[in-house]
């Protein structure tokens, strides 16, 4: 411990010998920390974005569907678990929230225009806290029940098919006896979504109206689970995998969007490559420093060895000047990166590439995600890594000869 | 008792195409509380016999014992441990950590020993004082004078009470008055601690103030004689 205090007290006044050269390190690393930090929060954010958004498309954390659904989404491969059996056993377990839907192909058409989309049957009580539809900035309104009458439909689609709302218009798909099911619904509200494809695409109607009109009496396509981060979905899984006892198939959300699970675990690799690559360029600048630092410190390094300072001290205190200025760079770098992200947490408005953003399935809207995590792993990444950084030149300090680096000129 | 002892040294470096003897068979036994001048012309081998003394500098071949233990087969770190231990230091020539103030210096040994913060502080304040440099504590080796430098090496080699005090040419940066001043704090030290010094010179005031004079020339020792101090 008293070596610790003589190294830091030399490590410390050594560094300020030379203030420009120290200032300017200090410049690169703390904008190294903060770009590592700064963009790695963009990028998580436009990914936890783009994975947020997929999910609540898809949507729910857990799923439960027929066994032969995944590969054939059609009305002929339906679950038969009633909401009231369903209200019963969740009611037992710990879950944000459950929903069950109809999911099916079919086409809208008003007096203008037919599209293909998705229609969704939904409960509108279950899915307030599912579904990326925000009820309450809806044009008109959301859903009310089960049994409303009505459909709420995309603006892009509305204008698509040039109809508003109070307009009808008639949706048409396939019953499980391969008859059309049809009917005439008006059009009760337009939703706006963070992606434009959504809009086009998905068309809510009551869950009940759906099974009527479908003729599937009370199965639903699937049951949905959310829990409280999509990242960690195991409590969830398990909870549903008991309660559904084998009755259909319960998969994780990553298990069904596997481009986008992989977004997801890509991230984590590439946030990790990306402050390498930052450190590495940072490295050079550190280690060419020290080297500077030693070559100037020669005499100095070999009268504190000739007065009985052990070499392996001398190593300690090169890797001590390092780490203080990695440490004062990351501690201010760290800084900067989270007062930069402040502002930005209501969302980067980034609409002007927004057509770009949307083909990869990204909102317009970036909302900046500065994890603990994140911040601890470019702090410890810097920290280890710039201390073999650090190994060369203090090792060569301390392999010095005392008298010949005392004498030397 | 013997302080120093060092059997047939011999030291060769290659300069050029030229081998040149440092250490030519040197022998010599200095007791504890001796002070001893090693003079010699330029090249001489005083500093290189100072050097392997010290443990700085290893020699080709020969013994060298420091209190009865034989040192010139030590490992770096042991070297190290005994110079920290032992043997106080005080060269020709940048003696100082630049960074520190006068009584950091002067307390460095003392911290890599292992002193707590309190004694240290006391010890270099009050070894200061007896150096004639009170008051000037907290200067750095920059906003100081050249003597006033070797003297706080002069306190930092002598604050642990080591039992040999190894000095290289300590006053060739100094003027005479400084160096008369420096020399009687040696002898001082000397007469009231048993200290041994010994001191590498080639200058005649210092060598006035020696006990024992030993003349070395082309790496041998060419006169060994006791003699009267100043």
């Amino acid at each position: 411990m008293h070596m610790f205090g003589i190294l830091l007290r030399l490590a410390w006044r050594n560094l300020w010998r030379n203030h420009r050269r120290t200032l300017i390190m200090l410049l690169a690393i703390v904008l190294g920390t903060w770009a590592m930090i700064f963009m790695t929060a963009l990028m998580r954010g436009m990914v936890s974005q783009m994975v947020a958004d997929g999910i609540s498309v898809l949507p729910g954390h857990v799923q439960v569907h027929h066994p032969d659904y995944r590969d054939d989404p059609s009305i002929a491969n339906l679950i038969a678990i009633s909401d009231t059996e369903l209200s019963e056993k969740f009611g037992t377990v710990d879950v944000t929230g459950w929903a069950t839907r109809i999911r099916v192909p079919a086409v809208i058409t008003s007096e203008y225009e037919s599209r293909g989309v998705t229609l969704l049957g939904v409960d509108p009580l279950q899915e307030r806290d599912l579904t990326f539809v925000d009820y309450d900035a809806v044009e008109g309104r959301f859903l009310e029940s089960a049994d409303d009458s009505g459909v709420v439909i995309g603006r892009k689609l509305a204008t698509t098919l040039n109809t508003r709302v109070g307009k009808r218009i008639v949706l048409m798909s396939q019953d499980p006896e391969n008859e059309i099911a049809d009917r005439g619904f008006r059009v009760v509200g337009l939703f706006d979504a963070n992606v434009q494809a959504y809009e086009e695409n998905y068309v809510f109607a009551g869950k009940t109206t759906i099974q009527k009109m479908l003729r599937v009496g009370d199965q639903v396509s699937e049951l949905v689970v959310l829990g409280d981060d999509f990242r960690d979905v195991e409590a969830e899984y398990n909870k549903t995998v008991d309660l559904i006892d084998g009755r259909a198939e319960v998969k994780r959300w990553i298990e069904l969007d596997a481009y986008l699970g992989t977004m997801l675990n890509v991230m984590d690799g590439f946030v990790l490559v990306w402050i390498i690559v930052i450190f590495l360029a940072l490295s050079f600048g550190l280690v060419n420093t020290l080297v500077m630092a030693v070559f100037e410190r020669v005499r100095e390094i070999g009268l504190m060895l000739a007065l009985g300072m052990r070499p392996i001290n001398i190593l300690g205190q090169i890797i001590v000047e390092s780490l203080l200025l990695l440490a004062i760079g990351l501690a201010i770098g760290t800084a900067l990166a989270w007062a930069a992200v402040q502002p930005m947490k209501d969302g980067v408005d980034l609409s002007i590439v927004g057509d770009g953003m949307e083909m990869w399935g990204m909102s317009s809207v970036l909302y900046p995600e500065l994890l603990l995590s994140d911040v601890i792993l470019a702090n410890v990444v810097v920290l280890v890594l710039g201390f073999f950084a650090s190994l060369s030149p203090a090792w060569r300090a301390a392999q010095y000869e005392p008298i010949e680096a005392i004498t030397k000129v | 008792m013997t302080a120093v002892r060092c059997i047939d040294l011999c030291k060769t470096y290659r300069q050029g195409d030229e081998d040149i003897k440092a250490l030519d068979h040197v022998s010599i036994e200095i007791d504890q509380g001796g002070f001893v001048c090693l003079s010699a012309p330029s090249g001489g081998g005083k500093t290189t016999l100072l050097n392997a003394i010290g443990g700085l500098d290893k020699p080709d071949s020969g013994e060298v014992y420091i209190a009865g233990q034989r040192i010139d087969n030590l490992s770096k770190g042991e070297l190290a441990e005994l110079r920290l231990r032992q043997i106080g230091f005080v060269f020709q020539a940048f003696n100082l950590i630049p960074v520190l103030t006068a009584r950091e210096n002067v307390e460095f040994v003392m911290q890599v020993q292992g002193v707590a913060a309190a004694e240290r502080q006391k010890r270099a304040v009050e070894i200061l004082e007896e150096v004639g440099l009170a008051g000037l504590d907290d200067r750095r080796p920059s906003d100081m004078s050249g003597g006033q430098q070797q003297r706080v090496a002069v306190a930092r080699a002598i604050v642990s009470r080591p039992a040999l005090v190894l000095a290289d040419e300590p006053t060739a940066n100094l003027d005479s008055r400084t160096s008369d001043g420096l020399m009687e704090l040696f002898r001082e030290l000397n007469d009231h601690h048993n200290t041994t010094f010994v001191i590498a010179t080639h200058d005649k005031r210092v060598m006035s103030y020696a006990k024992r004079l030993v003349r070395m020339l082309d790496g041998r020792i060419v006169e060994d004689i006791e003699q009267d101090a100043a």
